[in-house]
């Protein structure tokens, strides 16, 4: 360091001191954050100032206490004699389990649409077309309530329910199904499962890597399946069969026993679905279009058929377009999931900003951890996306 | 709801002056009192096709301002969901919150808020279809129920049901309009609400009759009007608008003799109406500030019977509410 500045000072005149680029960089950024800093503190301080000669209460001690009040779906254990910082979890999974089913579907709906409305068969394509402007044109709100009050609310009472062999039943409280409940021994069928599906990942490198080296093909897709479904399989059998059937029974008020997926979310799935499938799909087809035709036909020429066109030529390149908006989509998804509780399903917003924060009334609190679920979840899913999309960008040698 | 919260943290974060506030003093200024009611409760704040707000609610928000202003209709109504209600409130949004709120001992302490006294006497009750054959909530064991969101009632019944060892599945929604649609589509065996709600939301039922409401209360429920903590001379004057429509039945002042008995009442009639006595000054008002309520929204019974009672659509007897020498536990403090 020491020469390195004498060097410096010898080849040109020496500035001040507040005049170096180095410096000045330093203290200007420096009193912008200190700035910055004291802003938000005197906020912070404000509000709890403020909020204490209010007579409001403040503070996190509140999560310990019982919530006293019951929760529709929960995929962990609740009560109402549970903490309200268990109704936080309780409606965060919820929030993540519509947000993770209602991706899939939308990515698979919007690939089918977007690539559909470019098909050349005119049916097709305007029914695709038909499809995009109609769900991405109407506020979802409306249709989330359309598929809650329109749609599943008009399904038969619990007695009166469609049954399917009498051991599937639909009606207005959701669809019924039976249920496998595991015995002992199942736990060697569910490590087979891993195992099958760490066999499946390694069989796919291995294959990949055949096939750049020596160009044969190998039918990767259904050596897994057979893989992830077979082995399981195989040690559900030598088990012994460790599982039974457990079907729902109409009983009292509704019905016993089995798995219940509740209207609330097969309607906000369906609607979130599809007013992003419809967003998806005008990326995909951008993407589509942004593949030069030439690429199309020079493939063509080589012979390949028109399946694996689309599979290795088309689609590898026009994933570069489709992704950064496919992003910003899950994005919207995941937030607009918050509208949940205008057909009452139990999601972060509808249990914890809501219920809870109305037992306890402390929203500042309340709503802050509400703000920062939302912007970590995004800021998670972001991250995982660019990651995706610097993999499958194009690699320039 | 996003918006009033976010609201009410910006302003609680950037105001710090606000503390000591003068909430007369800004209604006197504004010309005007705002007034927090429901979204639409029928016989206590609706709004008809006029725009005009009516109910009993909606009442103790016009007393307030005949005792303030000398004008009952100088009121902006605000209309809050449960969940909005208390932040409108805290934030200053609001001046006082009528939206039948169940005064209870954490809201009152944990807030920043106080309750001005009890409007209607009520009680969480059952409200199920006719066609199931349940003649009590004890029947209602493996049932599912449709709830409004961020109500005391939540708390209430899954303390009811696990007292009775009984179990049930809650459809919990955001605002009663939507728990009444999913009540009539059949997502849920009955509704709980407080018992004045029921009444309402079973006459906006498609067919009426084919509901019924248990006869098991499960809570207490005292809705009253709201204020925010540390204005003490607010507080006393929406708690005194609300005696003065209670003491005004008590004492046989109506509307329509209030003239009269200011002239030649008996001496509490008189007090109460301002002709004697300082009871106004010493609010902070004019002398005739029970008068102008008397007159212009009329006493408790009048109040009572015109919203929620026999001359409405929802014939709620007086029950509790009745005046405590007439079998209910209604009784104003003494207007001296």
């Amino acid at each position: 360091m020491q020469t390195n500045k004498s060097k410096n000072s010898s080849a040109t005149p020496k500035a001040a001191f507040y005049n170096r680029a180095e410096v000045r960089s330093v203290v200007f950024q420096a009193i912008v954050f200190l700035g910055l800093a004291y802003f938000f503190y005197t906020i912070y301080n404000n509000t709890l100032t403020n909020m204490e000669a209010r007579g409001i209460r403040t503070g996190f001690g509140f999560m310990s206490q019982p919530a006293g009040f019951d929760i529709l779906l929960s995929l962990i254990p609740f009560e109402a004699t549970d903490s309200y910082g268990r109704t936080f979890f309780v409606g965060l999974l919820n929030t993540l389990l519509v947000s993770a089913i209602s991706i899939v579907f939308a990515t698979l709906l919007g690939f089918l649409v977007g690539v559909s409305r470019l098909s050349s068969n005119w049916l097709v394509s305007k029914v695709a077309t038909v499809f995009v402007e109609t769900f991405r044109n109407i506020p979802l709100l409306l249709q989330i309530f359309f598929w809650y009050f329109a749609v599943l609310a008009t399904l038969p009472g619990v007695r009166d329910s469609i049954s399917l062999a009498d051991s599937i039943f639909v009606n207005v409280r959701g669809l019924s199904v039976p249920k496998i409940v595991w015995s002992d021994g199942a736990s060697i069928v569910f490590y087979a499962l891993i195992a099958a599906i760490a066999g499946a990942f390694f069989l796919s490198r291995w294959a990949r890597k055949r096939q750049e080296s020596t160009g044969q093909p190998f039918p990767t897709l259904w050596a897994n399946l057979g893989l992830i479904i077979g082995l399981p399989f195989i040690a559900f059998l030598l088990m012994g069969l460790p599982a039974s059937i457990e079907v729902p029974k109409l009983e009292g008020f509704g019905f016993k026993g089995g798995m219940t997926l509740i209207p609330e979310l097969v309607a906000l799935t369906v609607a979130l679905s599809v007013y992003t499938a419809a967003f998806i799909a005008e990326a995909v087809r951008a993407g589509v279009q942004s593949v030069s035709h030439g690429q199309v036909e020079a493939a063509a020429a080589l012979g390949l058929p028109s399946a694996k066109v689309l599979r290795f030529v088309t689609i590898p390149q026009a994933l570069r377009v489709i992704v950064p908006p496919l992003n910003s989509q899950y994005q919207n998804l995941i937030k607009n999931s918050s509208l949940a509780m205008a057909i009452g399903y139990p999601d972060l917003v509808a249990v914890f900003m809501g219920s809870t924060l109305n037992q306890v009334g402390q929203a500042v609190e309340i709503v802050f951890m509400t703000m920062m679920v939302y912007l970590i979840i995004n800021l998670t899913l972001s991250m995982f996306m660019n990651w995706y999309n610097a993999r499958i960008k194009l690699v320039e040698r | 709801m996003k918006k009033s919260v976010l609201f009410g943290l910006v302003t609680a974060a950037i105001f710090s002056s606000n503390v000591q506030a003068d909430t007369l003093d800004d209604v006197k200024k504004a010309g005007m009192l705002k007034c927090g009611v429901s979204t639409g409760l029928a016989g206590f704040s609706q709004k008809d096709e006029k725009g005009n707000w009516s109910g009993l609610d909606v009442d103790v928000c016009r007393s307030v301002a005949a005792a303030v202003l000398g004008d009952a209709s100088k009121v902006s109504y605000k209309p809050l969901t449960a969940k909005e209600r208390f932040t409108a409130l805290q934030s200053g949004e609001i001046d006082i919150l009528s939206r039948n709120t169940t005064w209870t001992a954490t809201r009152d302490t944990s807030l920043g808020l106080n309750f001005a006294g009890v409007v209607y006497y009520d009680g969480a009750g059952f409200m199920v279809n006719k066609k199931l054959g349940v003649d009590s909530a004890l029947k209602l064991d493996g049932a599912a129920a449709c709830i409004q969101a961020g109500t005391s009632t939540e708390l209430a019944i899954a303390d009811y049901f696990r007292e009775n060892n009984m179990k049930y599945k809650v459809v919990t929604f955001e605002t009663s309009d939507q728990t009444r649609s999913g009540f009539e589509s059949g997502r849920c065996d009955f509704l709980v609400s407080d018992q004045s709600q029921l009444y309402s939301l079973r006459i906006g039922l498609k067919d009426p009759d084919g509901a019924v409401v248990l006869p098991e209360v499960i809570s207490k429920e005292p809705l009253g009007p709201v204020v925010r903590q540390g204005d003490d001379k607010w507080f006393n004057i929406v708690k005194w608008s609300l005696n003065a429509m209670i003491e005004g039945e008590f004492q046989g002042v109506t509307s329509a003799n209030a003239d009269e008995m200011a002239k030649s009442g008996k001496p509490g009639q008189k007090r109460l109406l301002g002709a004697e006595g300082d009871l106004g000054e010493k609010l902070g008002l004019s002398a005739d500030w029970a008068h102008q309520i008397i007159k212009q929204v009329g006493n408790y019974s009048e109040s009572f019977e015109r919203n929620v009672g026999m001359d409405s659509a929802l014939k709620i007897s007086r029950g509790l509410n009745a005046q405590w020498n007439k079998g209910g536990i209604l009784y104003s403090p003494a207007m001296r």
